[in-house]
């Protein structure tokens, strides 16, 4: 039997899975509390997509559990995947038929009724802004429009628990914005828990109560925003842009050897991103300058999340004792 | 604006689901869908029109002969189904066409079953509704018969009802029998192909890929499945060019039979050739002193059966074996390949 209901929606234990020798996802432990907004961050190939996998019992974990609402979706495949609605990375529909179709399609696999199915369909593309466009078919359809298809698909079988995966890859800012203030208001005006996953952290973390980040197949961070910001004061991160025209390899060696800088990294032509472990700008901009360079941008990310993303994606993925909030 | 997006969630239960119940025969849902995708398919229609003008014309060319016969001798058995099996004039009969013609009408509904999916990138979001994962492959097997099926009557009927102008006669009880019995036995063929290129689609991550192999497969039984008997035959029981024995001639076509079983056309053949011929009374070899000994009557359906079994027992054993490999290979698979 189920445990008793103590308000977690999503929760994984020790859950691991080997792809032959290369450990996709590495003994996560995870809660998502019921109508939360989960951020799980991480870059490509870091083992989100395989997590929600196993979550929705679409691949058996190697070893270690996945709940959703209490319940295993190995032995109960049906009941979870009836109420979590999935929105795939990179979501495909039937080219060929119309996005009416595609979504009576999937509204008849949930089993939804004559006339419920249809309601629902035309409510649901209307609330996605897609109402104009409803008997046309998939195939003329641009990639923001099939995302915001997907989200009514997923959303077609009244799901308690929403999983996005990778939901903003590939489309405009706006297009972002509007999806993830839809998320939101879902998340307020009927209490769905939603876990979204992405790679890019800036545009998630204002929807997302706490965030999971997920590297390798391991979690690293886990907290608020504020949380996994708070465990950065010691890190000291700034951006620098110079003329182009100055040597990489000269203006790297001249930056690296000023003491307390830890790396120095290119960021595109004449930009930088260093780290150091306390606040060395002026020894900086004064080294810089004496080597000839033109400093036309410089500025310390201080502790946004864009220097946590940074901190955590950048190699320091061994010591466990960097975990925050777990 | 009645509909709510979403559950709310205090309502959402812990216990096992009392609803499962309800989920159950996603196949159907998912058969009805592919069988409607069949039947709308331009595949679907540009091969009932080849296959019913073949047989047009195999009927045409066959009735000649018949309006000839049947005009001279007014006690023939069966005359109708001559039609079938009748090929004069070096135009094949309609279940030789068949069972060339087969195949594709097999291979066109299964080529891109899985792989269709996967490179539309709908598999994910398919099995992600509450059905499980089997009902994809069983729905899609179910759907390509149902399709098969419904192809191959189209293309009878518009042949019967050639035939049935041409001779001016219809056919009788018994030959309405022996009619679905072919068609029974063809669809069992053609289903053969069904599964083999189902499981082309699952091992390959492209249709054109899987559907070449299905070709390549056809062809080599089709072109080559006579040539490689005969070649077996030759070289473990040789005839002598000079004087062979009766014994070496019948061992080397004993082993070229047997060789030529393993194709499901030679089967195919063998079964609806007896079902159709009331007349013929032998699957196997046929020489001089066989047919002098025959009586010269008549099978019923049920004694042309006995002689058929084997050959549609065969013919449903690989329609198994050729499934369950598609349905084991599928479920191994990652959803994400």
């Amino acid at each position: 039997m189920p445990p008793e209901d103590d308000g977690v929606a999503l929760e994984t234990r020790d859950l691991t899975k080997h792809y032959g020798d290369r450990t996709a996802v590495d003994s996560l432990n995870l809660q998502i509390r019921r109508g939360e907004i989960f951020g799980l961050l991480g870059p490509n190939g870091a083992g989100k997509t395989t997590t929600i996998l196993m979550l929705l019992g679409l691949t058996e974990p190697s070893s270690g559990e996945a709940r959703v609402d209490g319940l295993d979706p190995r032995r109960d495949p049906l009941s979870v995947k009836r109420r979590v609605g999935y929105l795939p990375d990179d979501v495909g529909f039937y080219d060929e038929m119309t996005a009416r179709a595609n979504l009576e399609y999937t509204a008849r696999l949930n089993r939804l009724r004559e006339p419920d199915a249809t309601e629902r369909t035309e409510f649901l593309l209307e609330q996605v802004g897609l109402s104009s466009v409803i008997d046309r078919r998939v195939r003329t359809f641009s990639r923001g429009m099939r995302q915001r298809l997907g989200l009514a698909d997923a959303l077609i079988k009244r799901p308690s628990i929403l999983i996005l995966d990778e939901p903003t890859v590939n489309i405009d800012p706006e297009g972002v914005r509007e999806l993830l203030k839809f998320v939101a208001d879902l998340r307020t005006d009927e209490g769905l828990t939603v876990l979204l996953s992405s790679h890019l952290l800036h545009q998630v973390e204002t929807v997302c109560d706490r965030i999971g980040i997920f590297v390798s197949g391991r979690l690293v961070g886990l907290g608020t925003v504020a949380e996994l910001a708070g465990a950065l004061d010691d890190d000291w991160v700034f951006e620098l842009g110079v003329d182009p025209g100055l040597s990489a390899t000269h203006l790297a060696g001249v930056v690296g050897a000023v003491s307390g800088v830890r790396t120095v990294e290119g960021d595109g032509p004449g930009r930088w991103m260093i780290s150091a472990g306390r606040d060395v700008h002026l020894e900086l901009l004064s080294a810089v300058a004496a080597a000839g360079g033109t400093i036309d941008h410089f500025v310390r990310r201080g502790a946004d999340l864009d220097a946590i993303y940074h901190r955590y994606f950048t190699g320091r993925t061994d010591d466990s004792e960097h975990r925050v909030g777990a | 604006m009645t509909a709510s997006i979403a559950s709310a969630p205090d309502t959402v239960q812990l216990r096992a689901d009392p609803d499962t119940h309800k989920l159950y025969g996603g196949w159907r849902i998912i058969a009805r869908k592919e069988f409607g995708d069949h039947v709308h398919s331009v595949r679907f229609v540009i091969l009932v029109v080849l296959m019913a003008l073949a047989g047009l014309a195999s009927v045409h060319s066959a009735s000649g002969p018949i309006r000839a016969a049947a005009s001279a001798a007014t006690d023939v058995p069966s005359i109708f189904l001559y039609l079938f099996t009748l090929s004069p004039d070096r135009v094949p009969a309609f279940h030789e066409f068949l069972a060339i013609l087969g195949p594709l009408l097999g291979i066109a509904f299964g080529f891109d079953a899985v792989n269709g999916e996967r490179s539309q990138r709908t598999l994910p979001r398919l099995v992600a509704q509450p059905i499980h994962r089997d009902e994809v492959i069983n729905g899609k097997f179910v759907a390509g018969i149902g399709a098969i099926a419904l192809a191959l009557a189209a293309v009878m009927a518009v042949v019967v009802s050639y035939g049935m102008l041409r001779l001016g006669v219809g056919p009788t009880i018994n030959d309405v029998v022996r009619m679905i019995a072919f068609f029974v036995v063809a669809v069992v063929y053609i289903a053969l192909w069904l599964a083999l290129a189902i499981v082309l689609s699952v091992v390959t991550r492209r249709a054109a890929t899987a559907a070449l192999a299905g070709i390549a497969i056809w062809l080599v039984f089709t072109l080559f499945g006579g040539l490689i008997a005969g070649l077996v035959a030759d070289t473990v029981h040789p005839v002598p060019t000079t004087s062979p024995t009766t014994e070496q001639v019948l061992a080397n076509a004993r082993l070229e039979l047997m060789v030529r079983r393993f194709s499901p056309s030679q089967l195919y053949d063998e079964a609806t050739g007896v079902l159709l011929n009331p007349a013929r009374q032998s699957t196997g070899l046929i020489i001089q002193d066989t047919t002098s000994q025959a009586l010269p009557s008549t099978l019923s359906l049920s004694e042309s059966l006995v002689l058929a079994w084997w050959q549609v027992a065969a013919l449903v054993g690989g329609v198994v074996v050729m499934f369950a490999a598609a349905y084991a290979l599928f479920m191994q698979q990652e959803v994400r390949a």
